[in-house]
């Protein structure tokens, strides 16, 4: 039976006010289970007040293979960072 | 009301979580997958500590000589146990698992909803904070049946299979003792006839969701709230007393 079951991603809100993030993945048979499995794997010491699954397949990601024209050109160019500039002191949470 | 009366009341809620906690527990590391196995563990971690709840009333309010919440739990003898069959029903499948389970869950979530009216300030208390956790118990335990009843053509000959087997044991849970009626009259326990019709339609409206047949007997086992247990209670607490027995007052 597990091996039909499909794999799904679980992201938890630890907080209000903060966003969802990533926790891990999981098998499931259906969504309505996979939040169930994801209660008990993954909030069972309160880490959360709010779970979303989304089965792993609807989820693109960008190819590995490609990580070199992705990714390296941005590395040189630290000009791309606003460091340059001096905050006023008037500024605050930045 | 006297204080054996009550002291007996309260083993008879306490039994029933400490010894389903005991049958969820021995699944430990052996669920059906990851993600059950871990469910059930946490379901078995919250009876036992309800169990606990119980166990430290008796044994530091009601009980005169110095007794702890581990001597009641571990060093009674079989006949001094007041859980229903039910509970203590082997871990067969987990169709047998899951059936056990939300017939017993089912009646627990009542039974706490109403608890939470006690008199008994203590038995309120601990009602009041066990019934969260009875309620999602029951749409766990209600959400795998559906899924076992209306699933693969051997889920739901195993989940049928568990019904018929299993049902001859929910009518004890709507047994009233000589004890449970002095608590009940004091106001400190409830009255579980009260709730037998709707427990039984719950159950019924579940099953045929989960394309289930509901089975038709006028034969119903009894005696657990009575001390009289079924040949597979003396395993049972060989494994989980061995310990104590073995050691006496070990710790660690």
């Amino acid at each position: 039976m597990k091996k039909d079951w499909p794999l799904w991603e679980v992201f938890v809100r630890s907080k209000n006010g903060l966003e969802h993030r990533h926790f891990g993945s999981l098998h499931a048979p259906d969504a309505e289970m996979a939040i169930k499995n994801a209660r008990d794997v993954y909030t069972r010491r309160s880490e959360g007040v709010s779970i979303w699954v989304v089965e792993s397949k609807n989820i693109t990601a960008s190819n590995p293979d490609n990580n070199a024209e992705n990714f390296d050109p941005a590395a040189d160019k630290a000009y791309r960072h606003p460091t340059f500039y001096d905050l006023p002191d008037d500024v605050k949470h930045m | 009301m006297n204080n054996k009366n009550l002291q007996q009341y309260i083993y008879s809620i306490a039994d029933n979580a400490l010894i389903l906690g005991q049958r969820l527990g021995e699944l430990c590391g052996h669920g059906p997958t990851l993600e059950t196995d871990i469910a059930l563990t946490n379901i078995a971690l919250d009876l036992l500590g309800q169990t606990r709840s119980y166990y430290q009333y008796i044994a530091q309010e009601l009980m005169k000589e110095d007794q702890t919440e581990d001597d009641l739990a571990f060093l009674r003898k079989e006949r001094e146990y007041r859980n229903v069959q039910l509970v203590e029903q082997p871990n067969h499948d987990f169709a047998y698992i899951i059936v056990r389970q939300y017939f017993f869950d089912v009646f627990h979530h009542r039974f706490l909803s109403r608890l939470q009216r006690s008199k008994n300030v203590n038995l309120e208390a601990i009602a009041s904070k066990s019934i969260k956790e009875a309620a999602y118990h029951e749409r766990f335990s209600g959400d795998w049946l559906k899924r076992l009843g209306d699933g693969t053509a051997e889920s739901h000959q195993r989940a049928q299979q568990a019904v018929d087997d299993l049902w001859v044991y929910t009518d004890e849970l709507f047994h009233t003792t000589d004890d449970d009626q002095a608590c009940i009259d004091a106001g400190h326990g409830v009255d579980v006839t009260s709730f037998k019709s709707e427990y039984f339609q719950v159950i019924t409206d579940l099953l045929e969701e989960a394309t289930l047949k509901v089975p038709e007997t006028e034969f119903f086992q009894k005696g657990g709230k009575k001390g009289i247990h079924t040949e597979h209670m003396g395993y049972l607490l060989a494994e989980m007393q061995y310990m104590q027995r073995t050691y006496p007052d070990m710790k660690w």
